[in-house]
């Protein structure tokens, strides 16, 4: 099979030689560094590239949204942050952003305009929604056929901010089995991971929480665990190897199964 | 005389209820500001969703549907409340009377209501007495916090029985004296027959039940500011006043703003403050104790009816932290409770040597948050409780520098290298090494 080298585009390079992308596409902390998780940034890109996108990453130049450092109750930390990246966003002249983790597009979103950092923030999985309802991505129906897929909603994209739908339309395009939990969209269960918990040891219970949630989602006897959140993965994927189930069960991005099935 | 023993009774009720919310406004007064009032539609759409339709409380199906005939039914049969007030002013009978038709559906569905919500409030009195519910049980939940709710739900039951009394001897009364019955009681009419035909006895029981509801009502609504069914007045207005930001976003410190604008740019820090701008004395950081939280946060503290569905869907308590959303609350009412007497009393500056953070919420419960926000989706009356512990957090961090050890180090890596692991900032784009995709 043919293969193209993937190049990706830095916002810096674009900018010397005075062309200007309409997407800044923020990889975020986890998308760069998460060995696990750094494979759902290739699978996305190769979609941005797949459809000829036109963004640009900020590569060297990015650095942390202050996320967990806010919902750590460090609000200082968060607008050296936030404030220094708005100056370089606003030197790129940046409008649109498209970001992979839910807790950057919540503080893009929600928080960064009170800072004076207003941009049009669009989620990864609204993105997918929108191609594949545009026609841009083809999926064929039947590719995950007999696989059961379900998913788990990470907190930033349901409560925060609403966002339920564009991920169960794509899956049910993946698979006419996928499957839903009781405590799914607004009921649904956290990972354990937010609000900084996944930077620091857990406190005294009976349980961790990540383990609860994986236990609930494997009554629904899946194939597939699908996530749509670094964090989120980081947890599913422990909780199917703390109960041994790491070889028959897997957790996949919804863009890592997009993927597959355009097999790129 | 009956009117005159009516308006004494009227005005104590009136009078220690002034009294009570006078009280509760001094408290107020300690409290921060917060978001301004503003999007009155918005907010009376949220009112009408939330309140009146009890969208929330439809969460849990069965319950849920209790409750809405609990809450439906206060609804109509206010309006007949009112009429009694009348009547025992005025001397009047039925002087709503007049409205005819209306009149007719008022009494019809209240006369049913007040069947349904005995029927709803025995199964509700049930659940507590005898069968052991977890959401009722927990760290916070103190004998007081019981006995309440019990106190609360047998006062609600005597109401329905002496309102059903009440409808009953009026029609069997009516039916007596052959004189037209005004409104129609359609459970009223099939208890009517249990009283008998003494003329006498019949007028006298009817007197009693409508003393009875009467006085119960105004006894009711002086202890419910006292007890955790003041929610029956403050539902409502805190759904108008609720928070109307996404549950994502928190709310934006500008104090910080200030002092950051000024570290990154040296031209501002050196900068003499304008002519006639003074520099404002530094105020907390955060939540520290109840004069640090806003208005809104004493407003869903008062409301809560410390049901427990927040807890019962935080992902920390149900597996066995300590941390408990209902506790935030309860504990910050009670701390306001402990507190605020002595500031009224000594003023705002006041200090007993005890904090709401530390003495009422430990560190170990604030830092157990994942802010997933479940609390705060499942709150039938829209508490908002994250926003409130990350102001804990706040507090905790820029005033204490207290965070647990792995927070800590979070923090300096994101100060040194902008992300909360140890990476390099030139290592950011490694992700995208040798990578190719197919052609189809």
């Amino acid at each position: 099979m043919e293969t193209k080298k993937i190049e990706i585009p830095v916002m810096a390079d674009l900018f010397a030689r005075g062309e200007k992308p309409e997407f800044l596409f923020w990889v975020g902390c986890a998308g760069a560094f998460d060995d696990r998780y750094k494979k759902v940034t290739r699978a996305f890109a190769k979609i941005l590239d797949y459809l000829g996108t036109s963004y640009a990453v900020l590569g060297p130049e990015e650095s942390c949204t202050g996320d967990p450092a806010r919902r750590a109750g460090n609000e200082m930390l968060y607008q050296m942050q936030a404030l220094q990246n708005i100056e370089i966003l606003k030197n790129y002249e940046v409008k649109k952003i498209i970001t992979i983790c839910p807790h950057c597009y919540n503080i893009f979103k929600n928080e960064y305009p009170d800072l004076g950092g207003n941009y049009e923030v669009i989620n990864y999985v609204q993105f997918l929604d929108k191609a594949i309802a545009e026609g841009k991505i083809k999926l064929d129906e039947k590719a995950l056929n007999g696989t059961r897929i379900v998913y788990h909603d990470p907190c930033y994209l349901g409560r925060a901010n609403d966002i339920y739908a564009e991920p169960r339309s794509i899956l049910k395009k993946l698979t006419p089995n996928f499957v839903e939990h009781e405590r799914s969209k607004s009921f649904a269960l956290c990972c354990g991971a937010g609000g900084a918990q996944m930077f620091k040891e857990a406190e005294n219970g009976n349980k961790e929480v990540f383990i609860e949630r994986t236990e609930q989602l494997l009554e629904t006897n899946p194939n597939i665990i699908a996530t749509a959140c670094p964090f989120c993965m980081t947890m599913m994927t422990d909780g199917l190897k703390y109960k041994n189930r790491n070889e028959d069960v897997k957790n996949y991005d919804i863009v890592e199964l997009i993927v597959q099935v355009l097999n790129l | 005389m009956k009117q005159i023993i009516f308006a004494i009774a009227l005005l104590i009720t009136l009078g220690v209820f002034a009294f009570t919310i006078t009280r509760i406004i001094k408290y107020f007064k300690f409290t921060k500001a917060n978001f301004p009032i503003r999007d009155l539609g918005k907010r009376f759409g949220v009112m009408m969703d939330v309140a009146f339709g009890q969208t929330k409380i439809f969460r849990r199906p069965v319950i849920g549907f209790l409750h809405a005939i609990v809450f439906w039914g206060f609804c109509v049969i206010l309006i007949g409340s009112i009429e009694m007030v009348i009547d025992g002013l005025f001397g009047t009978e039925r002087a709503l009377g007049v409205l005819g038709g209306f009149y007719d559906f008022i009494t019809a569905s209240g006369d049913i209501f007040a069947f349904l919500i005995a029927i709803s409030i025995s199964v509700f009195l049930i659940r507590r007495l005898f069968l052991h519910i977890k959401r009722f049980e927990g760290i916070e939940m103190k004998k007081k916090s019981h006995q309440d709710a019990n106190v609360a739900l047998t006062m609600i039951l005597l109401l329905m029985i002496s309102l059903l009394g009440m409808n009953a001897g009026y029609v069997a009364l009516k039916n007596i004296e052959q004189e037209e019955i005004k409104g129609l009681f359609p459970v009223g009419s099939i208890l009517a027959g249990l009283f008998g035909i003494n003329e006498h006895s019949v007028s006298l029981w009817h007197e009693i039940f409508w003393w009875m509801h009467i006085l119960l009502i105004f006894i009711f609504a002086n202890i419910l500011p006292y007890s955790k069914h003041f929610h029956v007045f403050l539902s409502v207005p805190n759904t108008f006043l609720t928070r109307l930001e996404p549950l994502g976003k928190l709310t934006n410190m500008d104090d910080i703003t200030k002092e950051v604008k000024m570290m990154l740019d040296p031209n501002m820090a050196f900068a003499a403050p304008a002519e006639g701008e003074e520099m404002p004395a530094p105020s907390r950081f955060g939540v520290k104790d109840v004069e640090d939280v806003s208005w809104k946060n004493y407003f869903d503290s008062l409301t809560c009816t410390e049901c427990g569905r927040c807890t019962s869907m935080c992902p920390a308590n149900t597996t066995g932290k300590r941390l408990s959303p209902r506790k935030i609350m309860m504990d910050l009412r009670a701390r306001m409770k402990e507190k605020g007497p002595l500031m009224v009393k000594n003023g705002k500056e006041y200090s007993d040597g005890k904090s709401y953070v530390h003495d009422y919420i430990t560190d170990e419960e604030i830092w157990a948050c994942t802010t997933c926000n479940a609390c705060a989706k499942e709150c039938p009356v829209n508490i908002n409780h994250p926003t409130l512990i990350v102001d804990l957090r706040r507090y905790l961090v820029m005033e204490e520098s207290s965070a647990p050890g792995g927070l800590k180090t979070m923090f300096s890596n994101i100060e040194n290298n902008g992300a909360p692991w140890q990476y390099s900032f030139e290592d950011r784009l490694l992700w995208a090494d040798n990578l190719e995709r197919n052609i189809n």
